[in-house]
């Protein structure tokens, strides 16, 4: 007799192509702007032509009597709603922050008076004849007026919006520094940088009689942003419902509701009518938050060898007006020199107000430790004369090394990106690099080889009161058909496929079999959706828990109806096998019909129905780490760079599916491109935005950006549930260092490049030429 | 505003419609229509994401107002699969080659790739990537992207590698 077959269906590790795809290549998405109801008005804003001021006067008279006009509401209609605006964590905000300017702007784009109307075409019209007088001040717009300039907001001590470390320098510290054999510095100054997701944001808001206040929202995850949206309001009579099916990219920018979002829900209760808003691309290059624009000073002592003796750093990242949070940006502190061996380690980090709009999460808000870090080790290394890879094998803790601790406190145990570089220098043949940039750079042609190693926490909860958990809900149904509700949430990550694919294989259902669903806040429980590269670990987790205990649930009820010993059970393809002198095989519905319709049959005590929840709390802190390296060629005519290849080897720990790393990987890398090469949301002095369409902010196109190689030979399970450890952020951290220190590495020639980014054309002929070149602005 | 009658035919049935003269064909097409898949994602014509047949040519329907589509034959990427709902190739492609993440810039890519794919054409790669060189898409990295155009252009690709 063969023996039975007893495993599974694998479908976790697989390249499933994904459920999501069926609708989106076809058009039958439902991305918030496809909600259509009955009665529903549409929202446009008038907002500040100008960065600061105050505001003398607002005639909205000729609005109201364009036909079509519902209602022009200013901040003073809006006052019997004055929602808390929490930040991501629900922390209140450090400045109030008003839905619509109330007697002051803040920034060009400042939303004064929201117009309701038939259509939208009608509202920008009656937007447009809005008449606002103001008082224009001299405007605080860059990092340095920050310092300087005057009070962002009247009434607050300084525009210090957070701050974390010492101001005051550490004279031991500074000891070691000024007396070490070498004292690397540099100075860097990040642009600013929109997210862009190619839906911008969006909201529909429906009163419903019941008192639910429904919301189609284009947001990270439902579950948080209902949170948000009732922490906010603190409405007990109103229950907020958030609904979002389809959402276009986010990367960070829809994390929690903001000003205009929250302004809609607030004008939907006053007027009791369906409003949408729909932000338009206008809207969303000046007036979402955006991300990134810091500035760094970086000490770091070595000795002769390379080691690492003592660092300090100097930081100060802007705000804007009304940040999603103010902060200090302190994980860039906290992961500098997390995986390096150095010890004496302080700093200072400020985020500062400014009349800009304000700041908000970007895929890897903290990317700056790995730019700061891994440019600067390249610099030591060339004027130390040491390979830039043997000062990695020198500085970075390796397993070998662990467990141990950072000077920041964090506990490391299982981090690799010396065993990722490692990984890599196998596909990576430096030595024949070399010599191939020698007789290239003897026929005038300057290519570049960059490496770069980083690490990044990804399931992080400690501490974080909205990450703590995620829940996983799943039903077999009366059908026999497997349904689960899950707290993640897709903005293209995919998670309906991979949630799924961990549930097939750990119950034993074909993969078809299981729908996922996670876009409805009223069924499931809180989770924060995608936030962090945390879905696989949290959801996943969840799902392998909630799965186990259905199939133990069937396999019980099964032995007791069938009276088999329970490890005689076994689910595969969706069947109950019961093996034995003569099998017995049983469909998931016969099971069902039991459980639903005949509890009486159940075993002793065991409830009703084939339902299985569990809420899974990841470890404190989950790691990924990855070592990359790219090669590029600069035209030393045109200034122009040119990427030839780029390998990524990384530890995410088990892959739930590759081509959904391999994507969000990929993804993160455009963006990484984009931002060393391209993007920059730029301001004239008087702040006002001038990169204000894709002619002005430029995405990479498919010409832009190379095709990538994955190593994954470095992976090791991590300790959570699954032994995932999380993909997302990873490639916009890395990839920035890693191009960055390709191009200086084939402009070394001609000296150390300028920190300013983005490195345009412009700025790098000013480093080959050896003189100054216009400038993109201003 | 003066409103003006057309006639134009969308995924093979015939409409009539009365619409305003600065009405865009994207907005009409979504609001008054029905057809959804058309996105809107920068309505200055640089992303692509709008893209819609127009007498089997691709074009941005955020450029193009309604009016000027009076009399034309309009395939959005709902008309794109038979009805049978099995994929269009360009989709059966993209969706091998995990072409898409969020899916905003989906269909402008697809109405792009099955327009210049279309009847007896033959592009050649390098024709395909350029095209796609007008679509900007913010998640993928056009990894897939890139093996879908190579593939409807007739390459075969290696399979891909899983290392270790």
């Amino acid at each position: 007799m063969n023996q039975p077959e007893t495993r599974t269906d694998r479908y976790i590790g697989k390249r499933q192509a994904r459920s999501e795809d069926l609708r989106l290549l076809t058009g039958r998405g439902v991305y918030t702007d496809d909600v259509s109801l009955p009665g529903m008005l549409q929202v446009a804003f008038h907002r500040s032509p100008v960065a600061r001021g105050l505001i003398r006067s607002i005639d909205t008279s000729a609005a109201r009597e364009l036909p079509g006009v519902f209602a022009v509401l200013t901040a003073q209609d809006l006052e019997r709603y004055q929602p808390n605006m929490l930040s991501f964590f629900l922390a209140p905000p450090v400045v109030p922050v008003p839905l619509l300017a109330v007697d002051r702007v803040c920034y060009v784009g400042d939303p004064v008076a929201m117009v309701i109307a038939q259509d939208r075409y009608i509202a920008e019209d009656a937007a447009g004849l809005i008449t606002v007088e103001y008082e224009e001040e001299a405007p605080v717009v860059t990092l340095d007026d920050a310092r300087q300039g005057p009070l962002v907001h009247p009434g607050t001590e300084s525009n210090v919006a957070a701050a974390t470390g010492a101001d005051e320098l550490d004279p031991d510290l500074e000891e070691l520094l000024n007396s070490a054999p070498h004292l690397e510095v540099i100075e860097m100054k990040h642009q600013r940088i929109s997210q862009s997701p190619m839906e911008p944001r969006g909201v529909v808001a429906a009163p419903q009689g019941s008192g639910e206040m429904t919301v189609y929202l284009s947001c990270q995850g439902p579950q948080l942003a209902a949170r948000w949206f009732s922490q906010a309001f603190d409405l007990p009579q109103t229950t907020f419902r958030v609904i979002s099916k389809d959402v276009g990219g986010s990367f960070g920018l829809k994390g929690q509701p903001w000003r205009e979002e929250t302004a809609v829900v607030a004008a939907a209760l006053i007027l009791g009518r369906p409003l949408k808003w729909i932000e338009d691309r206008l809207e969303n290059l000046t007036s979402a938050n955006q991300a990134r624009e810091q500035d760094m000073k970086l000490r770091v002592a070595f000795d002769l060898e390379g080691n690492l003796i003592a660092s300090h750093a100097d930081y100060g990242i802007n705000n804007g007006a009304y940040p999603h949070g103010a902060d200090s940006n302190i994980a860039v502190m906290m992961f500098l020199w997390a995986a390096h061996k150095l010890q004496a380690f302080n700093f200072s980090a400020k985020g500062w107000f400014s009349n800009t709009v304000g700041l908000g999460a970007y895929r890897g808000p903290w990317a700056l430790e790995s730019l700061a870090r891994e440019v600067l080790l390249d610099r030591a290394a060339r004027k130390l004369k040491i390979d830039p890879i043997e000062l990695r094998r020198k500085t970075l803790i390796t397993r070998a090394d662990q467990p141990t601790m950072t000077p920041m406190g964090l506990a490391l145990e299982d981090i690799s990106p010396a065993e990722c570089l490692e990984e890599l220098l196998k596909k990576v043949d430096v030595a024949a690099f070399r010599i191939e940039q020698a007789e290239a750079r003897k026929q005038g042609r300057y290519l570049g080889l960059g490496f770069a190693t980083y690490i990044e926490p990804t399931a992080g909860t400690a501490g974080v009161i909205v990450l703590i958990s995620e829940s996983c809900h799943i039903r077999i149904e009366p059908t026999g058909k497997v349904s689960a509700v899950v707290s993640t949430h897709s903005q293209g990550h995919g998670t309906q496929t991979t949630m799924a694919q961990v549930i097939a294989e750990r119950l034993g259902v074909p993969f078809e079999d299981v729908t996922v669903y996670e876009d409805d806040s009223s069924r499931g429980g809180y989770g924060s959706g995608a936030y962090g590269s945390r879905q696989a670990v949290a959801g996943g987790g969840a799902c392998i828990r909630a799965a186990d205990l259905m199939a133990d649930k069937i396999r019980a009820i099964a032995a007791h109806v069938f009276e088999a010993r329970p490890e005689d059970v076994f689910i595969r393809g969706g069947r109950v096998h019961i093996l034995g002198a003569r099998e017995q095989v049983y469909s998931l519905r016969d099971i069902a019909d039991v459980a639903y319709a005949e509890p009486e049959r159940l075993p002793e005590g065991m409830e009703a129905g084939l339902e299985t929840q569990y809420r899974y709390c990841p470890p404190a802190l989950t790691l990924t780490s990855a070592a990359h390296a790219c090669v590029v060629e600069v035209d030393v005519d045109t200034g122009f760079v040119r990427i030839l290849r780029w390998v990524s080897s990384e530890d995410v720990g088990n892959m739930i599916n590759p081509a959904v790393v391999e994507g969000q990987v990929a993804g993160g890398l455009a963006q990484a491109i984009g931002q060393v090469l391209f993007e920059e949301v730029s301001y004239d002095a008087r702040g006002n935005p001038t990169a204000v369409t894709y002619k002005d902010y430029m995405l990479p196109t498919i010409f832009d950006v190379p095709v990538f190689e994955y190593l994954h030979g470095a992976s090791a399970p991590s300790q959570t549930e699954g032994g995932f450890r999380g993909v997302g952020e990873g490639g916009c951290i890395v990839g920035p260092p890693t191009l960055v220190n390709a191009i200086a590495d084939a402009l070394a020639p001609f000296g150390e490049l300028k920190l300013e980014f983005p490195l345009t054309p412009p700025r790098l002929l000013e480093l080959i030429e050896g003189r100054p070149m216009g400038r993109r602005h201003g | 505003m003066s409103k003006h009658q057309i006639h134009l035919d969308i995924n093979g049935r015939a409409h009539d419609a009365s619409v305003e003269g600065r009405l865009t064909l994207c907005d009409f097409l979504r609001g008054d229509a029905g057809y959804t898949g058309v996105h809107v994602g920068c309505e200055h014509g640089v992303c692509g994401a709008c893209t819609v047949m127009v007498d089997g040519l691709a074009v941005r329907s955020c450029l193009m107002l309604a009016v000027q589509a009076d009399g034309c034959s309009v395939t959005t990427v709902e008309g794109l699969s038979s009805g049978d709902g099995a994929l269009h190739p360009v989709q059966q492609t993209l969706r091998e080659e995990h072409g898409l993440q969020c899916g905003f810039c989906t269909p402008g890519v697809v109405m792009t790739l099955a327009a210049l794919t279309q009847g007896e054409q033959k592009p050649s790669s390098e024709t395909l990537i350029n095209a796609m060189s007008g679509h900007i898409c913010r998640c993928t990295g056009y990894q897939g992207i890139r093996r879908a155009a190579l593939r409807l252009a007739g390459e075969t690709l290696a399979p891909v590698e899983d290392h270790g």
